[in-house]
């Protein structure tokens, strides 16, 4: 369960955020979570309402965007979804090397 | 107002980790991160290795666990460095904790560090920790249907060491499903098939050590 760990980098940025732009409360955290990335996204917002009780983030909503798995494959070039976590090129047998899809980011923060 | 951030959500801890890679690559030392579930065979692995490796390769072990010093006790018989972190109930070892133990070692005096994470085969896969390359343990009695119920730490990992291969015969392990579904997820993984309990390839083991020490020291 390393999803508080994850509640716990997330909020850390989001006071850095707060600070340098003088806000006092957050009203929701924009998250691009990507389809391979270790995490349980119940269990990620499981964590964060326990943690941010009684910050300046406590009630502030996770909203959470999936980034597919995609990749661009090493010898024909050719990019596409990767179904089944198969990182052998369908067409030519390459590798497929991730283009998108292993994100664990905060994309914006809603703040007042 | 909505402010534009971008920033990875464990930046810091990979800040920390590529620190601590910097500064040990720096003294040539070859550092792999040792995961798999526990009971997986990941400090019977460290025991062969030390037993094989004494006198050749100078060795410092740092040994994840949650509550207690066994496996750093298991190391310390062969005459190893080890170095205890207690992560006291975290299920992961992450970058800081190894940057605060690290002058515990001899650094200048060593080849090889084997980092040991805590026994789990999701949550070590997300944190860097320094490391050149990460080794997962995957064990026959486990089944072979783990790479694909956890692709991210076989993704993650450079090698698969599939041990207790002894215990093939009394299982319904089926092995070349087992290569082919980590290859599948990470075409250029180097799988190795050992036994820790009757030695057989272990010298393969060996030999992946060697050549990531040799290949540090340039």
């Amino acid at each position: 369960m390393h999803e508080m760990s994850i509640a716990e980098g997330i909020l850390g940025i989001v006071k850095d955020y707060a600070e340098q732009n003088d806000a006092s409360k957050v009203a929701s955290v924009g998250l691009l979570i990507g389809e391979m990335a270790g995490v349980e996204i119940d269990s990620l917002e499981f964590c964060w309402k326990s943690l941010v009780r009684g910050t300046l983030a406590d009630g502030a909503e996770l909203v959470i965007e999936r980034v597919p798995l995609v990749g661009t494959c090493d010898s024909c070039g050719k990019e596409r979804h990767i179904e089944h976590y198969n990182f052998i090129c369908p067409d030519c047998g390459g590798t497929m090397i991730v283009k998108s899809g292993r994100e664990l980011r905060v994309n914006y923060i809603d703040m007042e | 107002m909505e402010v534009k951030v971008m920033k990875d959500i464990l930046g810091e801890n990979d800040d920390i980790a590529s620190k601590i890679h910097g500064m040990l690559s720096g003294k040539k030392i070859f550092t792999i991160n040792l995961m798999g579930s526990p009971g997986s065979g990941k400090t019977t692995l460290l025991e062969q290795t030390m037993k094989a490796l004494n006198g050749e390769l100078r060795m410092a072990v740092i040994e994840g666990d949650l509550f207690t010093s066994k496996d750093a006790d298991r190391i310390s018989k062969y005459g190893v460095p080890v170095v205890q972190i207690n992560t006291t109930g975290g299920c992961h070892l992450e970058a800081p904790m190894v940057e605060k133990v690290l002058a515990k070692l001899d650094l200048d005096n060593t080849d090889l560090l084997v980092i040991e994470n805590v026994g789990n085969l999701v949550c070590p896969a997300e944190f860097a920790i320094g490391e050149d390359e990460k080794v997962v343990v995957l064990s026959v009695t486990e089944g072979n249907d783990k790479p694909m119920k956890y692709p991210l730490i076989f993704k993650e990992s450079a090698v698969s060491v599939i041990n207790k291969i002894d215990l093939v015969p009394y299982t319904d392990f089926d092995v070349n499903q087992a290569v082919d579904d980590i290859t599948t997820i990470h075409p250029s993984a180097r799988v190795l098939s050992v036994s820790c309990r009757t030695g057989e390839g272990i010298d393969g083991w060996l030999d992946y050590l060697r050549e990531g020490v040799k290949r540090k020291r340039g």
